[in-house]
């Protein structure tokens, strides 16, 4: 075979995610009373980029064959600290900045530290940290309030050259700087192995528990750059505890149709993000074709779950029926 | 380069595990520019020795010397540090991992602080050129691999390390012919540039191609060290074995031509490319033994008469019926009675973390129940009677199966199917990785329920049990049956012989007779379990 076909058969979740983004945008778009216009991609771009930033941190997490269910959480207790920090001059802006990323960063070390260290399993654990990120938030914010530094909002909301949708460049730009290092550095490979098989990358020497600490860690600061742009969106801060959790799940949902294993081991973050911005994308599309709002969370599951009955094609060729439990 | 100063030590070694005692103040030195046999029976500690060589367990005593100055490995990856690597029966290898990414798994080149894939791709070429597997596409993905190919990333793997010592663990038991042929070449090679290599195999002729020195263990001591070629295969084997089998059968009744109609029967039975056309028939209160190399269909076998398998053709009859049986559910129905004691207890017959009373109980609780609801006191009638039957030594019933001894836990899933009186019994190498006390003891049952008109289809890869314990043998090769063994025809020489599906007369004996048929399969084998 030709090393363009491995290189396919590696990036089939990510295309297919993909492909279905696209269609489902391209339809969107064409059914648009605007059309497509910089307007609508601005918009569109808005909203997706959220749901890109705490789909790409459960990535990570989820590589290594855990989960994390205090994704949202920690993005509403950043959303809610940088509503008090990011504010007042360009140096006070950047240092709230840096206490916001570290925050999350931090959270998200937390998770990593019990986990790996004291071996509990990641579902409780993160249920557990995810509700003391969320009551810090709440003890921050106990009605929405807050302000942040509209300058530095308005330029990551709106767009370079009167085009390009900015944040869709930062979108990129962390991709570039946090995704692309870690996915080819050692850790980052050591996250991938421990989650195919944790007992060979042991034999092999393979430093399991860093590339699995970076992971936690690394998705802690992914969803904090998630709360920063919820804060230069609603210019607020705010813990709602329902729209947290809808983050956790909905990233989990991203993850999924973006290709990425739950079994851990395979898949990538930019899967994952085709997957936020295609699950996005069905809320628009009843948008544009005058269905009831109502109808979004069903149109939702429904979609979702025809996406990962494609994944499940293969058990049909199976032979041997102990392999279905594999 | 002088080769008498060893590289590396082991001196009074000791190894537990629970009660049993793996390893008793063994030694062993490795010289550099050498190859090392190491040879023993299944549970003899081979496999303990070198995971505490390599760093995968720790000993509870002794010391190891490596250039002449004490060492010890906390982890795989210190022993790696050291200049020792391992190629495992169990594969080491990452299944969702490219080839590439898995040779260089332990110490990727980096660039920039991130992995080099140009330069990986290229070490990953030269690993599996010099393995002699050059075929093999770095960018494929282990787990597309077959067992065979996966074995030379193995082998290739180990080679990028560049070890000082490589030991190599039935390394060859999955490979081709073609493929074991270049490993040698490669093997030879890397002793002239002054490797010590450590061999473990049960191949003969394996051992008597390759090794300079042989180290013969058992019941975890080494029991002899010797030049390669100056002892017998006879001589070996005496060394190996040092324990009679015989007086641990129960004997066999004196059979009269079997005029009952059979129980179970297979016509023509296959299965994508692992069962091909066979057919047999067991009768009631015979016990016919599977024999032949592990992996030439056996568990498929048993499989799909267990209603595990998809697609299968040919005809499965009970009692001169034809039957189709979809699912294991179906198989241990009343109309069937079939009962399946799996290979691996540990995820195919027990749930670990349950109780043994739970673990007991399951098959037979719709025959328990009333309604849905489990009828406490004949459960716990049935559980004593089977816990008096088979001895199972257990400090209660409510406590975790999975803290019992590997022999009771088998036990306990015999006894499990056995509260459902099963017609029909198929065991898959329900002796594997258990103690010699336990597996009389379930000589002696095996017989006792075929004597109560049992039918008893048991596949063993222990040549000495299907001798002892079996009226009929039906021998494997490659998914069909190739030879029918019936009473004083079941020997060592024709089970090996027509396991390596080679006549009988052209076979040569010695060495090879006591050589169990996993030592020899297509499969890699599994350790016994500690």
């Amino acid at each position: 075979m030709k090393d363009w076909r491995y290189w396919l058969a590696e990036q089939r979740g990510t295309l297919l995610a993909f492909g279905i983004f696209i269609v489902m945008f391209t339809i969107y778009t064409s059914n648009h009373p605007a059309g497509f216009t910089a307007n609508v991609v601005q918009t569109a771009s808005n909203k997706g980029v959220l749901l890109a930033f705490v789909a790409m941190a459960q990535t990570l997490v989820v590589i290594t064959a855990g989960i994390d269910l205090s994704v949202g959480m920690i993005f509403l207790l950043t959303n809610c600290l940088a509503s008090w920090l990011v504010i007042g001059t360009g140096i006070e802006t950047a240092f709230g900045v840096v206490a916001v990323l570290g925050t999350g960063l931090l959270c998200g070390a937390i998770n990593g530290a019990i986990v790996i260290y004291g071996r509990l399993q990641p579902i409780v654990t993160t249920i557990a940290t995810g509700a003391v990120y969320f009551g810090i938030a709440l003890l921050l914010r106990p009605f929405p309030g807050g302000s942040v530094n509209e300058d530095l909002a308005d330029a990551l909301t709106g767009r370079l050259f009167g085009v390009v949708p900015a944040s869709l460049v930062a979108l990129l730009a962390v991709v570039l700087v946090v995704w692309v290092p870690f996915s080819r550095s050692v850790l980052g490979r050591a996250a991938y192995a421990a989650g195919s098989s944790e007992m060979a990358a042991y034999m092999s020497g393979v430093p399991i528990r860093r590339g699995k600490f970076a992971a936690y860690a690394l998705a802690g600061l992914l969803a904090a750059i998630g709360g920063l742009f919820l804060t230069f969106f609603t210019y607020t801060g705010e813990a709602a505890y329902a729209s947290g959790n809808a983050y956790t799940l909905f990233s989990i949902a991203a993850v999924v149709l973006g290709g990425v294993s739950l079994f851990g081991g395979k898949g990538s973050a930019i899967g994952a993000i085709f997957g936020a911005l295609a699950f996005r994308t069905i809320g628009d599309l009843l948008f544009v074709f005058d269905f009831d709002p109502l109808w979004q969370p069903l149109f939702q599951g429904v979609i979702l779950l025809i996406a990962v009955s494609l994944g499940a094609f293969a058990l049909f060729r199976v032979r041997n029926r102990l392999e279905w439990f594999l | 380069m002088d080769g008498a100063v060893p590289l590396f030590r082991m001196e009074g070694i000791s190894k537990r595990y629970g009660g049993v005692r793996a390893l008793e103040k063994a030694e062993l030195s490795v010289t550099p520019g050498s190859i090392h046999a190491i040879l023993g029976e299944n549970g003899a500690g081979k496999s303990t020795l070198i995971k505490v060589m390599a760093g995968v367990v720790a000993p509870d005593e002794g010391r190891m010397m490596l250039d002449g100055s004490e060492v010890s490995f906390a982890s795989p990856a210190a022993a790696n540090q050291a200049g020792i690597v391992c190629i495992f029966q169990e594969l080491s290898l990452v299944p969702e991992l490219s080839v590439a990414d898995n040779i260089v798994i332990s110490d990727p080149p980096k660039r920039f602080g991130m992995i080099d894939r140009k330069a990986q791709r290229r070490i990953a070429e030269e690993a599996l050129a010099r393995a002699g597997a050059a075929d093999i596409h770095p960018l494929a993905l282990v787990k597309d691999l077959p067992l065979s190919r996966r074995q030379m990333v193995e082998i290739a793997k180990a080679l990028a390390r560049k070890p000082r010592i490589l030991i190599l663990d039935e390394a060859t038991s999955a490979l081709t012919a073609a493929d074991v042929a270049k490993i040698f070449g490669v093997l030879k090679r890397l002793r002239a540039e002054g490797l010590a290599l450590l061999y473990i195999s049960h191949r003969m002729n394996e051992i008597a191609e390759l090794a300079d020195q042989c180290t013969v263990f058992r019941n975890g001591r080494n029991v002899a060290s010797y030049a390669a070629g100056s002892k017998s295969d006879n001589e070996v084997v005496e060394l190996m074995i040092g324990r009679e089998y015989s007086h641990i059968f129960p004997p066999k009744p004196v059979r009269a031509p079997a005029i009952t109609a059979p129980v179970l029967e297979a016509r023509k039975l296959s299965w994508t490319d692992r069962l091909d056309n066979i057919s047999l028939t067991v009768g009631a209160g015979e016990v016919v033994g599977l024999g032949g190399l592990d992996g030439q269909g056996q568990r498929e076998l048993l499989l799909a008469f267990f209603g595990v398998l998809r697609g299968l053709s040919g005809q499965i009859l009970i009692d001169g019926k034809p039957v189709a049986i979809a699912s294991p559910a179906k198989a241990r129905g009343d109309r069937i009675g079939m009962a399946l004691i799996p290979e691996d207890r540990k995820t195919e017959g027990l749930m670990l973390p349950m109780t043994v009373r739970e673990n007991l109980s399951f098959a037979a609780l719709d025959r328990l129940s009333r309604a849905g609801i489990i009828d406490r006191a004949a459960e716990q009638r049935l559980i004593d009677d089977m816990v008096a039957l088979l001895a199972i030594k257990t400090a209660g019933l409510d406590i975790p199966v999975g803290a019992l001894s590997g022999g009771n836990q088998q036990k306990v899933v015999i006894a499990k199917w056995l509260m459902r009186q099963p017609r029909i019994i198929l065991l898959n190498d329900p002796t594997r990785g258990i103690d010699v006390g336990t597996k009389q003891e379930l000589y002696q049952l095996m017989r006792k329920l075929a004597d109560q008109g049992a039918a008893i289809l048991f596949y063993s890869t222990d040549y000495d049990e299907l001798i002892g314990c079996c009226d009929r043998v039906l021998v494997l090769y490659d998914g069909a049956v190739k030879r029918e063994l019936v009473g004083a025809e079941i020997t060592e020489r024709a089970l090996i012989a027509s396991a390596l599906n080679i006549h009988g007369e052209e076979m040569p004996v010695g060495g090879m007779a006591k050589t169990s048929a996993r030592s020899m399969a297509k499969t890699p084998a599994r350790g016994a379990d500690a």
